[in-house]
């Protein structure tokens, strides 16, 4: 048994970490998360050259890692940074492309940015409600739906669409400029996209994808808990430090017990998540990767808001500012609960394993 | 024990639901449905609407321009104002400033300021917490120094809520630097007009703008507009802060809200079923329409109990803790319902983009981060629990 990181693991994890540290410090990160593209195209290019992106895939897909750790590892610090680049769109379609054996060179150098359109209105975290529909037409496909928030869509240039394919569910690519892209900022920074399709040519990545699509929700969803572990981990840390920093009353604010067990409390479920991310990065592309994504998603969920919500109430009125740092921390925590399903989704996942 | 309301108190009720019907202006009451930021200009409308009924100033005695009402009465009309979605009533002139004039200002005073306060010719704000002073505000800096027949102040205000707007300030200021802490506060009128003010404004967590800091350096005001006596400013503040637990239960807005939370919740679908339908979620909006109809009781008793004692008690810090966790919780609960449709920053949802058209979903998520603050202002619910640790278990 043994909880370190490897060591190739351990210094991308501080390559990233000191890169983000340096690069993308939290007042630059609100300033281009919130205004179109609502990410920084420089310090994506530079992301890339990092190997950000050869970290989330298989060796056999052209990448140097995509193992539930090494997953973990990129998002928590991505996490901790609050970094508004559209990674996850990365990985999601990295994983699609490595189950149909298709050639994800153009992802990995960066040289052409993918989204996932999976969600839709109806279908906001279940594939078995997506109603997109693909139609053969000549060599191709046209597909025709409409996918909501699509994370990183305002960007891409390839969108990998769910889309129901005789009986079962097929994986496309269509351009992103043969589709009705609308791009917009997010409640917690970044951007996403309502894509719209009316007969949008597309070529089918994958047949019978449903359980390749589970596989890269399962993904995301470790690189969804991984991101929120960083997260929380500094948002903890900084409300810690202002209960040092802050008096009233004329003692720091940090020696009234009723603060001090709150933030004890906060540091227990921070440990539960954090552990909880890891089993479920030991489990990915095994028999219960689904289930214990959903136990990690879950768990996530409710320590997120426990963090983010406690975290505002012991600062007062400070966290309530667009200008302190965490105020955003506080809305991606609460906000990425609604990605790839959220506490009480997941829990009915778990409940469903009851009856079988 | 006798829950109904009297016959009287029927008759009331309908007489303020027909006037809203008929007076409220539908474009305000949108725009208060939509959840955004509300104009100036329709605040003020809104007043006036009011003002010509005689309906403004509700927690004003009589011989001063309000209603008489009896606490009942205001609960009903406040109760009935969220039910049409009037907007709510700006405080600081009408509920705050107003009660301390009527309690502590001078005749002239109180000639001077309430009709205004009343016509809308002057728009108030609050000069209260400072960076250094929140929950412990009775540490608070800002300086007022007699010279001649002006006050000198300087120092800094914090969290001043619709500054932008305001013609008038009412502040806390230290007038006697050597004495104690709650002594030595003296409560100061301040003419936004005055030189050496500036107001900047605080960008919030949503995006939002309604608080500011206002700045004063060597700003000169005239002796007379100290309200009551000297270094007994904090007598008033604390007169104040009772006052300012006026509806602080805020029963009518988690009612507006739980509508919502339901409405939202038979629109969005979850596994090819409307969400409400779906027991976790259910149980959920249940738990917290239990909660609400057990604060509405709550509510009521301690209303009850005011109007049998003449003033507020310790308990309605009980109202605001329980209040607001209800109120956080029903906010929280809509943008759950919303999922990932909630996810747009407000303003970027247009027609077409997202999945109930602008209205519905666009200030979901900022009303529930914007919310965080209930639980923080008007004495954070700690604050709150302290009061009620010392004055009501006398721990």
């Amino acid at each position: 048994m043994d909880f370190n990181l490897t060591e190739d693991r351990q210094m991308l994890a501080d390559t990233l970490g000191r890169f983000l540290g340096e690069q993308y410090p939290v007042e630059h990160r609100i300033k281009v998360a919130y205004d179109a593209p609502y990410h920084d195209p420089a310090l994506w290019d530079q992301l890339v050259e990092l190997g950000a992106l050869y970290a989330l895939a298989p060796e056999d897909a052209g990448g140097m890692g995509g193992s539930g750790f090494d997953i973990s590892v990129v998002f928590e610090a991505l996490g901790k940074a609050l970094c508004p680049e559209p990674v996850l769109g990365s990985l999601m379609a990295s994983r699609l492309l490595a189950a149909a054996g298709a050639d994800q060179d153009a992802l990995l150098t960066g040289a052409t940015k993918y989204a996932v359109g999976i969600t839709e209105i109806d279908a906001p975290y279940e594939l078995d409600q997506i109603a997109t529909v693909a139609t053969a037409k000549g060599d191709g496909f046209t597909l025709s739906g409409r996918k909501s928030t699509v994370y990183g869509g305002q960007v891409a240039d390839v969108v990998l669409v769910a889309a129901k394919h005789g009986d079962g569910l097929g994986v496309f690519a269509a351009n992103a400029s043969d589709a009705n892209v609308t791009g917009y900022g997010m409640m917690d920074g970044g951007g996403a996209a309502e894509v719209l399709l009316d007969d949008t040519p597309a070529t089918l990545v994958l047949a019978d994808a449903k359980a390749a699509l589970q596989d890269a929700v399962n993904a995301g969803i470790i690189a969804l808990c991984a991101e929120a572990v960083g997260a929380m981990e500094v948002t903890h840390a900084t409300t810690v430090d202002y209960l040092k920093q802050r008096k009233q009353f004329g003692i720091p604010i940090g020696k009234f017990q009723v603060l001090q067990h709150r933030a004890v409390d906060m540091l227990t479920e921070i440990e539960q998540a954090r552990s909880i991310t890891i089993k479920a990065a030991a489990e990915l592309g095994g028999a219960d990767a689904s289930k214990y994504a959903s136990m990690a998603k879950n768990m996530i969920g409710r320590a997120a808001r426990l963090v983010a919500e406690e975290s505002i109430q012991m600062h007062g009125g400070i966290a309530m500012t667009w200008e302190y740092s965490v105020s955003h921390y506080a809305k991606r925590l609460i906000m990425l609960d609604a990605q790839l399903g959220d506490t009480d989704y997941h829990l009915s996942q778990v409940m469903k394993g009851y009856a079988a | 024990m006798d829950l109904s309301y009297s016959k009287e108190d029927l008759a009331f009720r309908d007489e303020v639901r027909a006037f809203l019907a008929e007076h409220l202006p539908e474009e305000i009451s949108s725009a208060v449905r939509a959840g955004g930021e509300l104009t100036k200009a329709m605040m003020e409308e809104w007043h006036a609407i009011l003002n010509t009924r005689g309906w403004l100033a509700t927690i004003w005695p009589k011989e001063f321009g309000g209603p008489g009402w009896s606490p009942v009465q205001k609960h009903i009309f406040e109760e009935e104002c969220c039910r049409a979605y009037a907007p709510r009533i700006v405080p600081f002139g009408l509920n705050m400033l107003g009660p301390v004039l009527i309690k502590f200002g001078s005749k002239d005073q109180q000639d001077h300021y309430l009709p205004r306060i009343l016509d809308g010719t002057d728009w108030w704000c609050q000069g209260y917490s400072e960076p250094g002073a929140g929950s412990d505000l009775a540490s608070l800096k800002t300086k007022a120094e007699r010279n001649g027949d002006e006050w000198v102040i300087n120092g800094q205000k914090t969290w001043t809520t619709l500054g932008q707007h305001a013609d008038w300030i009412f502040c806390l200021c230290r007038t006697d630097p050597d004495a104690k802490k709650q002594e030595g506060i003296s409560f100061i009128l301040v003419d936004m007009a005055t030189p050496g003010i500036e107001v900047r404004p605080i960008k919030l967590i949503e995006g939002g703008h309604e608080v500011n800091e206002v700045f004063f350096t060597d700003v000169r005001v005239p002796i007379g507009n100290l309200v009551g006596e000297e270094n007994k400013g904090w007598t008033i503040a604390k007169f104040l802060l009772t006052h300012e637990r006026t509806g602080i239960a805020g029963v009518g807005f988690s009612m507006q809200a739980l509508e919502e939370v339901k409405a939202i919740a038979r629109k969005t679908m979850r596994g090819g079923k409307p969400l409400i339908e779906d027991p976790l979620f259910a149980a959920r909006i249940a738990q917290a329409e239990i909660d609400l109809e057990a604060m509405k009781i709550t509510n009521l008793r301690m209303l009850f109990k005011a109007q049998e004692q003449g003033a507020p008690g310790p308990e309605t810090s009980l109202l605001k803790i329980k209040g607001t966790v209800i109120n956080q919780e029903l906010k929280d609960l809509a943008r759950r319902a919303l999922g990932p449709a909630a996810a747009p920053f407000p303003g970027h949802v247009t027609e077409g983009n997202l999945m109930f058209g602008p209205a519905d979903t666009e200030h979901n998520a900022a009303r529930y981060f914007n919310n965080r603050k209930t639980s923080i202002f008007g004495g954070s619910n700690e604050i709150q629990r302290n009061i009620v640790t010392k004055t009501m278990l006398e721990l």
